[in-house]
């Protein structure tokens, strides 16, 4: 608890430079530039240090003296990095203008990155083990657009981190004003927490866990059967050993005292064991909700429930925690409680599903016993799966195109397949398997509430739930940087 | 309305726009090319085998000719029938694209979602004067093209789905 009772509110943190606050919204709006913090550098080259110990070890594990000299080869790079690192820090700023925040970057290709604030689908800060040493985090602004790049501030002082999240999160809802400090402790509203012992338990009985067993299980045959052929078998399989061991890793990290808050700026995520991470995702920003029921957790009822946001989640190489942009909100948990998170993501989501008719388990036997969908006037759900049941709830507002289907057995069949298109390249929705006359109705149907769904989007009727700002209502539609950014949206 | 697709019927009675007929005709030059190259090859290998010295070498040469030509002109039989089933309709909010015979594909993509509009012609395309105009949506599944449209019809499909596209757009 103590990590993210310091992420969410700064007088606990104990950094001493978060007593003293500078007068309300100065930092930000005064347009003045400012710096990470100087000890940056020595973090990012901590990070590579962790990365030549990792393959350092795998040299040894298999090399001998061949590993150690090609470790001590390293140390000259090791200087090099921190140089580097120097350098990027000294030749970096940041600030905001005019409802951009710039960063400034680069000493020989200088680099200038503006990212309009109204298009912010996230904002996340992470605190990788080293920094946490230090009290500092990172904070991230994912934008729109699969290919854009993350907005990384790393690093700054918890506190800072903290407090600049409140204010971007403010200029991104559209008020002018930033909230005053003494209101910053936002009262978040806890809704779910994940037991510890159920996440462990939950990780050992999922598909990689089985995968890593059946690896042992086959060296020990290998043992029995023929003891020479352990030792080659054995070094070879280290990066494999690793990588499950990585994958795991991450799954525990990730999902290690989630915590699902709800708060005025958006839904609030906090997770991590050693790397910690705290997410808001600002309400009216998700694009889909993905409830997956493993085949080996269904005796036990567990489900885990995914939250798809526009925008990469964290940018290739540096130090991706989750190479997917889908997040767990609900690692694992009952069904209950997953039902509960997912009146709270999207209010009114319905549950009530139509069977595909008998006749799709022609086309598709796997699948045809999850095969269901169902709507109301704001939302579409559709179940499918092989083995995994995975559940997806679409807001009708959110989808990008509409496709129907046919394939020749489908004609056969009298079948036809509605595929929803969301924005991000991760998830994929389709009404399968439908009689081709239900799917016609249900595509026009669909485009007709895809389209009243948008609009009220774009003209509000009320303004955001947030009663503590008389803030205006975001307009999107016309203001929010068609003319600046028109494909990063 | 002389429409070929399974789907037409979900909006009836529209004036659905057809690619150029050239479209058809350039379909079979591309597969008139692809034929070519492929007999080229048979017959320069069996050419070469036959200098070999293999004996009936040329009957089966001949048997790979006849097989090459023969997927040559099914081709081409699937492409006039795919190159007939392609159509669009542009509605007051959104523009239904629909195509294919064997797999058909209705996509309906809202003015509104559209990020951009590209217009692309190959060098076979343009002898034809022909270009290929698609659209892109946030997502990256929903992929609408139309090929073989006229280029002065294509530039006004794009100049007049961007203005569309400007005037309806969503935020994400």
């Amino acid at each position: 608890m103590d990590q993210t009772g310091g992420a969410s509110t700064p007088q606990e943190s104990g950094t001493p430079p978060d007593l003293g606050l500078p007068p309300p919204g100065a930092p930000l709006e005064s347009g003045t530039w400012h710096r990470l913090h100087p000890l940056s550098p020595v973090i990012r080259a901590g990070r590579v240090l962790l990365g030549l110990a990792a393959v350092a070890a795998g040299a040894l594990f298999s090399g001998g003296q061949e590993g150690r000299n090609g470790l001590l080869g390293r140390v000259p790079f090791l200087g090099i990095v921190i140089v580097i690192g120097v350098v990027a820090w000294l030749v970096t700023r940041w600030r905001i203008e005019g409802g951009d925040l710039r960063i400034e970057t680069g000493l020989i290709r200088r680099q200038s990155l503006r990212f309009p604030l109204k298009q912010i689908q996230a904002i996340d800060i992470v605190r990788p083990a080293l920094a946490r040493v230090f009290g500092l985090s990172e904070l991230r602004l994912r934008t729109g657009g699969s290919a854009g790049a993350a907005g990384r501030l790393a690093y700054l002082t918890a506190g800072e981190a903290e407090r600049y999240r409140i204010q971007l999160l403010a200029l991104a809802r559209g008020s002018s004003e930033v909230p005053l400090p003494g209101s910053l402790p936002a009262p978040d509203r806890g809704l779910v927490t994940v037991p510890v012992g159920r996440l462990v338990a939950s990780i050992l009985i999922s598909g990689i866990a089985v995968v890593a067993v059946v690896l042992l299980v086959a060296l020990i045959v290998v043992r029995a059967v023929a003891p020479a052929a352990v030792a080659p078998i054995l070094g070879s399989s280290v990066p494999i050993g690793i990588g499950l061991l990585t994958v795991l890793w991450r799954r525990l990290n990730g999902g290690f005292k989630l915590t699902v808050a709800d708060s005025p700026d958006g839904l609030r995520l906090s997770s991590g064991l050693l790397e910690t991470s705290a997410e808001t995702i600002p309400s009216g920003r998700i694009q889909a909700v993905e409830m997956i029921e493993p085949l080996l957790w269904r005796p036990l009822g567990w489900v885990r429930l995914e939250v798809d946001v526009a925008g990469r989640h964290r940018r290739e190489g540096e130090n991706a925690p989750e190479g997917h942009q889908l997040r767990a909100v609900l690692p694992v948990g009952t069904r209950e409680e997953a039902e509960r998170l997912l009146a709270h993501l999207l209010p009114e989501a319905p549950w009530e599903r139509s069977p595909a008719p008998r006749r799709a388990r022609f086309k598709s036997p796997l699948r045809y016993h999850n095969l269901a969908w169902g709507r109301n006037q704001r939302y579409a759900v559709t179940t499918t799966g092989r083995l995994a049941r995975v559940t997806s709830w679409i807001p009708l507002g959110k989808l990008q195109s509409l496709r129907l289907v046919q394939g020749p057995l489908q004609r056969r069949l009298q079948l036809a397949t509605i595929h929803l298109d969301t924005a991000g390249r991760n998830l994929h929705s389709a009404i399968r398997d439908r009689d081709s006359a239900e799917a016609r109705t249900a595509l026009s149907e669909l485009t007709e509430l895809a389209r009243v769904e948008r609009h009220s989007a774009n003209h509000p009727r009320s303004g955001p739930p947030t009663p503590d700002h008389a803030a205006p209502p975001p307009v999107e539609g016309e203001t929010a940087g068609r003319g600046a950014t028109p494909a990063g949206n | 309305m002389s429409s070929t697709g399974p789907l037409t019927d979900l909006a009836p009675g529209e004036a659905w726009l057809h690619p150029s007929p050239r479209l058809a005709s350039m379909r079979r030059l591309e597969i008139a090319i692809a034929t070519g190259v492929g007999a080229l090859i048979v017959v320069a290998a069996t050419a070469a085998a036959a200098l070999a010295g293999s004996s009936g070498v040329i009957l089966a040469g001949i048997a790979a000719l006849v097989a090459v030509l023969a997927v040559g002109i099914l081709g081409d039989w699937f492409a006039q029938r795919r190159v007939r089933a392609w159509a669009y309709l542009e509605r007051d909010e959104d523009l239904l694209v629909q195509r294919g015979v064997m797999f058909s594909r209705l996509s309906v993509v809202p003015y509104g979602r559209m990020q951009f509009i590209d217009v692309v012609a190959g060098p076979i395309e343009r002898v034809y004067g022909l270009a290929t105009v698609r659209m892109h949506t946030a997502a990256a599944a929903s992929d609408a093209r139309i090929p073989g449209l006229p280029t002065d019809e294509a530039a006004r499909l794009r100049d007049h789905l961007a203005k569309l596209g400007e005037g309806k757009a969503a935020g994400l």
